[in-house]
């Protein structure tokens, strides 16, 4: 495999938008391209994410619109990727695989999603589509419901009463709003208390409204290049060193909601290819789309021992300037927000512009090494990416 | 998947009031619901067999938000049966709202209920039910 890298990266603001899922991309996508020094007529391929386009605008086969509101060639092939909230992600990582195969030279990835046009009810609905439509999604499970499960289960497993639990799940979320005040593309920019978090209402026991990330729109896009073409598009190119993917079934099977077996998999995949560990890694985005899917995340991809990194947000290790991985600097899907179909480009985009210290206030410091994880559906996809600083 | 045991025949068993699984013929792995091949060893030599229809509460959630359609309160459960397999079902009590993580470990009963189809998926379907032992 040929080296792989990040040229530029572009993002919208996160948060409630007027505009299309197309025109949303368009405005990432172009600033993609600028950020890299090329035209569109560089590109050589679109790998385009979109997971509910068909309910938020009766919007199948996105690709193609997404492809021409951009002026990419017609020999430049646009193609739709959809792993729940894993899906930028999942694109990403298999332009990166063309790209280092040596099928394409330079490709434009990432994704969109427009979901506050649908309320709470359809949203709660077609977000409940990631799950497995004869065996739970019957039942009425959303996934606050499969990550009320997973804390109902930590909190048995280790014999973490509830309260003292909900207390430490309550620090991520406060954590996340304290990176996330300092990121202007943040759909909610502000910091939030504890006290905050555990007043909030009840959305699926025993998570509350403030342990959930948003419903968001938004848009973000990377370009990726091989090592011999970068020079002449960047000085700071970002590395693509290690990737992993992992799929499991319907959430009878998996049994042990703690300990997620796809991340598992999927990291140790990334961990290999880019020869190092977890001890190597200096900030990570990762997929809170809840407070304890934070905890499960941290401790899958080795950063804490299993039933020990429940307390790490408490404890400040996690935060900006703790003494461990910094998670979530971007503040997180917490507060960043949460357009699924484009959360795994944008978690890509705040590690490329930490690595590049473009950070601003929320710069990593010295930051070399970052890793991107996002999940999609009840556990059943997850893909992670390692980037490195050229 | 052995050509008799479809998702509709699972459903079939369903409303005759049979909890139904495939028994793997090499390593006498119950697999249910239905898969292609069994979820131990990955072997296609599988009968169907009946379960036995009692288990245990493993975790669960009160969903008090809902999909478009559903009426909160309700309880969502994964509950490990007898034989092995574990299954998702809707935990009824008479007052869900106030069920708590006491539940973890208790024994249930497993049975079925219809839940009808919405625009988005037609097809009525049982749904394993769970009441407290």
């Amino acid at each position: 495999m040929r080296e792989v890298a990040v040229a530029g990266v572009g993002m919208t603001k996160f948060g409630v938008s007027e505009k299309t899922n197309v025109d949303m991309f368009a405005e990432a996508g172009l600033e993609a391209i600028q950020n890299s020094s090329i035209e569109p007529g560089d590109i050589d391929a679109l790998f385009f994410g979109n997971c509910l386009g068909d309910f938020e605008e009766g919007q199948m086969h996105m690709a193609p619109f997404a492809h021409s509101v951009i002026g990419l060639p017609m020999s430049s092939p646009a193609t739709r990727f959809e792993g729940a909230c894993a899906t930028a992600t999942v694109a990403i990582r298999h332009a990166a695989l063309l790209v280092g195969a040596g099928v394409y030279d330079v490709v434009l990835a990432g994704g969109t999603e427009r979901t506050t046009i649908m309320d709470t009810p359809m949203a709660t609905r077609t977000f409940a589509m990631g799950c497995h439509a004869q065996y739970e999604s019957p039942t009425g499970l959303t996934f606050p419901g499969v990550f009320g499960m997973a804390a109902h289960m930590y909190s048995s497993k280790y014999d973490i009463p509830l309260k003292k639990l909900k207390k430490h799940m309550a620090e991520v979320s406060v954590k996340n709003h304290f990176h996330g005040a300092k990121n202007p593309k943040a759909h909610f920019p502000k910091e939030i208390t504890v006290e905050k978090v555990l007043s909030g209402p009840m959305i699926a026991d025993p998570l509350q409204l403030l342990d959930c990330c948003p419903f968001s729109d938004g848009s973000a896009a990377v370009v990726i290049a091989s090592a011999d073409k970068i020079k002449s598009m960047t000085d700071k190119p970002v590395f693509i060193v290690g990737t992993g993917q992992a799929s499991a079934g319907p959430l009878n099977f998996q049994q042990d909601l703690t300990i997620v077996k796809t991340r598992m998999t999927s990291i140790k995949h990334a961990y290999k290819e880019a020869g190092i560990g977890p001890k190597d890694i200096d900030l990570c985005e990762l997929h809170d789309c809840f407070t304890i899917a934070e905890i499960l995340a941290i401790e899958a991809l080795g950063f804490y021992e299993f039933g020990e990194g429940y307390d790490a947000a408490t404890k400040g290790e996690t935060r900006l300037g703790g003494k461990g991985v910094t998670i979530n600097p971007s503040g997180g899907l917490k507060a960043k927000g949460h357009p699924i179909g484009a959360t795994g480009a944008a978690q890509v985009v705040e590690i490329v512009e930490q690595l590049r210290g473009e950070a601003g206030d929320r710069q990593v410091d010295g930051a070399k090494i970052g890793v991107v994880d996002t999940l999609g559906g009840d556990f059943g996809t997850i893909c992670n990416i390692i980037l490195r600083r050229g | 998947m052995p050509a008799d045991f479809t998702f509709q025949q699972y459903q079939q068993e369903l409303t005759d009031g049979r909890l139904t699984a495939t028994v793997c013929g090499k390593c006498e792995t119950y697999t249910t619901p239905p898969q292609a091949v069994c979820r131990n060893c990955g072997g296609t030599d599988t009968k169907i067999t009946e379960i036995v229809k009692k288990g245990t509460i493993r975790t669960f959630t009160v969903i008090r938000v809902g999909p478009e359609g559903t009426q909160p309160p309700y309880i969502v459960a994964l509950v490990e049966t007898q034989d092995g397999p574990w299954v998702m079902g809707n935990l009824l009590v008479t007052d869900p709202g106030k069920i708590g993580p006491e539940i973890i470990g208790k024994e249930v009963e497993i049975s079925s209920q219809v839940v009808k189809g919405d625009i988005y998926a037609i097809e009525n379907l049982n749904v394993l039910t769970f009441s407290l032992v």
